[in-house]
């Protein structure tokens, strides 16, 4: 069968819709340009990101640092100063999550590559190779991050139950700042996310035929299902209270604002 | 007010409204513009009716159900892909042009008519449905609803080629020889993820059906008028079963030795 009648590719841009379906994706290219380089910018930042029990996600775990969260204690000595970024050792494995994350990819491909613009809207370029030629087919390699992704949301967690003991004249005590709120809420809604991916949702059940006879299998399954229908809102949501939790900690840290204990 | 009180249902909202309609043969032609009267119950079908009735009787169109079911008056319109039997006026902007035209990703036959044959040669490429043997002596089978949920989702399309439509690889780039598109990912995974079926549908799709064009942008799930998710639930999950076969070595150890050790 032949194809000579298909219409000619549109020009870029060129569509009859009428609503504004360029809004989306400039909304994308602005909301992961910013994430991106706010995450960049705190990463390398070499202070403020930690307030009493809080400690802010860009840069958990801290592997070494000079706070009292570092797993393997201060800067080594052999690490010259202008090279020690800790953060950037971490920060890449749930960066990587999020960047062959199969939202991300759909959301990106359009607000940053334009492939397509929108649906049924024309597109720059008339070569097109999909995800399959390579680097585009490493995307399949998604749940190899997956699994560290599920590792960090174990860590953010800790950090978020820590954020609740705070050291009142040398005693730790058990309280509530809003500071302890925030990172809860942010550990919460970064692991709906995490918890809603569809690579997750595959070897958790998505990868057999039959799941009855297999409750508990059966349960996960629905459950993470359930997270992944809206696995793009708290993809976006989460970005939000990374940067909201890296934010409040800094304006405690520095004094501008103060962290109200409510117990 | 007065006019309010004497107006019947019927006449809600009557006006005239303006619709461009593409008229030519084989991929030639224009949009020409037609005056139809109508009432905010109308869908776009019964203005095209109407036009066809009484200003040109020699006007493509073709339909059948009027009911959304049968999946024949898919359309352009306004620029989105939609049926034009559910697409009510008064969700469309009164104060412009309704625009209608034919699908872009075939062939143009003659005004809003486009040859769809392409679809049923696609459908005769995939592996058939191969149930395993009969549970029972009297040839029957057992399955549980649970396993059947998931491919009933699928069992909903009507075949309106919608989603074809919008998919840039086949709308925009032309990918029909080996890209069978979003209706068919739909159709395979119906019959992969079918809790009887036992034939293995996953190195055809990656090699010869395409599936890794698909850069999950979402276009086929937002025009779907059975509100399938293909993206979700039939597209991605077919992604993962690729990557389980070519891309992830570890995965398929343990699986081996899974099996091995529950043999």
């Amino acid at each position: 069968m032949t194809h000579a009648q298909l219409p000619i590719q549109r020009r870029f841009g060129e569509t009859l819709r009428r609503d504004a379906w360029w809004l989306p994706p400039l909304t994308v290219l602005a909301a992961f340009s910013a994430f991106l380089i706010y995450g960049t910018w705190s990463a390398l930042t070499s202070g403020g990101y930690t307030f009493g029990p809080y400690f802010s996600p860009f840069h958990a775990p801290e592997l070494w640092g000079p706070t009292e969260h570092a797993w393997f204690g201060p800067q080594p000595a052999w690490w010259p100063s202008f090279l020690f970024f800790p953060a950037l050792l971490v920060l890449p494995f749930p960066g990587l999550f999020r960047f062959s994350c199969y939202y991300y990819r759909g959301a990106y491909y359009k607000g940053f590559w334009a492939d397509p613009p929108a649906c049924a809207v024309g597109e720059p370029r008339t070569t097109y190779r999909g995800e399959r030629p390579f680097p585009n087919w490493l995307q399949n390699l998604h749940r190899y991050t997956m699994y560290v992704a599920v590792a960090f949301i174990g860590l953010l967690a800790i950090d978020a139950w820590k954020a609740f003991w705070f050291l009142d004249n040398g005693v730790e005590n058990f309280g509530i700042g809003v500071g302890s709120l925030v990172m809860t809420a942010n550990v919460t809604v970064t692991a709906a996310y995490t918890f809603g991916c569809h690579s997750l949702r595959h070897v958790i059940g998505g990868f057999k035929d039959r799941l009855s006879g297999q409750p508990v299998r059966a349960a996960c399954y629905a459950g993470c299902s359930k997270l992944n229908e809206r696995h793009g809102l708290y993809a976006k949501t989460s970005m939000g209270t990374m940067i909201f939790t890296d934010i409040y900690i800094r304006l405690c840290a520095s004094g501008v604002i103060t962290d109200w204990r409510i117990f | 007010m007065s006019s309010a009180s004497t107006t019947t249902p019927a006449d809600s909202g009557a006006r005239d409204q303006t619709f461009k309609l593409w008229r030519g043969e084989k991929g030639t032609g224009e949009f020409q513009d037609f005056t139809a009267h109508v009432t905010d119950g109308m869908v776009v079908l019964d203005a095209v009716h109407q036009i066809q009735a009484e200003q040109a009787n020699d006007l493509a169109c073709r339909w059948n159900c009027k009911a959304g079911k049968c999946g024949s008056c898919s359309a352009e319109i306004n620029g989105k892909p939609r049926l034009m039997c559910m697409t009510r006026l008064d969700q469309l902007p009164a104060d412009q042009p309704v625009t209608v035209e034919p699908m872009r990703a075939f062939p143009h036959v003659k005004d809003l008519v486009t040859d769809v044959s392409w679809n049923f040669e696609v459908k005769k490429r995939i592996a058939k449905f191969n149930p395993r043997k009969p549970d029972a002596p009297d040839g029957t089978w057992r399955m549980q609803q649970l396993d059947a949920d998931r491919v009933q989702e699928f069992r909903k399309c009507i075949e309106c080629f919608l989603c074809q439509d919008v998919c840039h690889v086949l709308r925009d780039h032309h990918k029909h020889p080996e890209f069978i598109g979003p209706r068919f990912f739909t159709y395979s995974a119906a019959l992969e993820m079918h809790p009887l079926d036992e034939s293995d549908r996953v190195p055809a799709l990656k090699n010869d059906f395409g599936l890794g064009y698909c850069n999950i942008t979402k276009c086929c799930t937002d025009v779907c008028p059975e509100h399938i998710h293909i993206t979700d639930n039939a597209i991605i999950p077919l992604k993962e079963r690729v990557v389980d076969e070519f891309y992830d070595p570890v995965g398929k150890l343990v699986k081996i030795f899974s099996r091995k050790r529950g043999a």
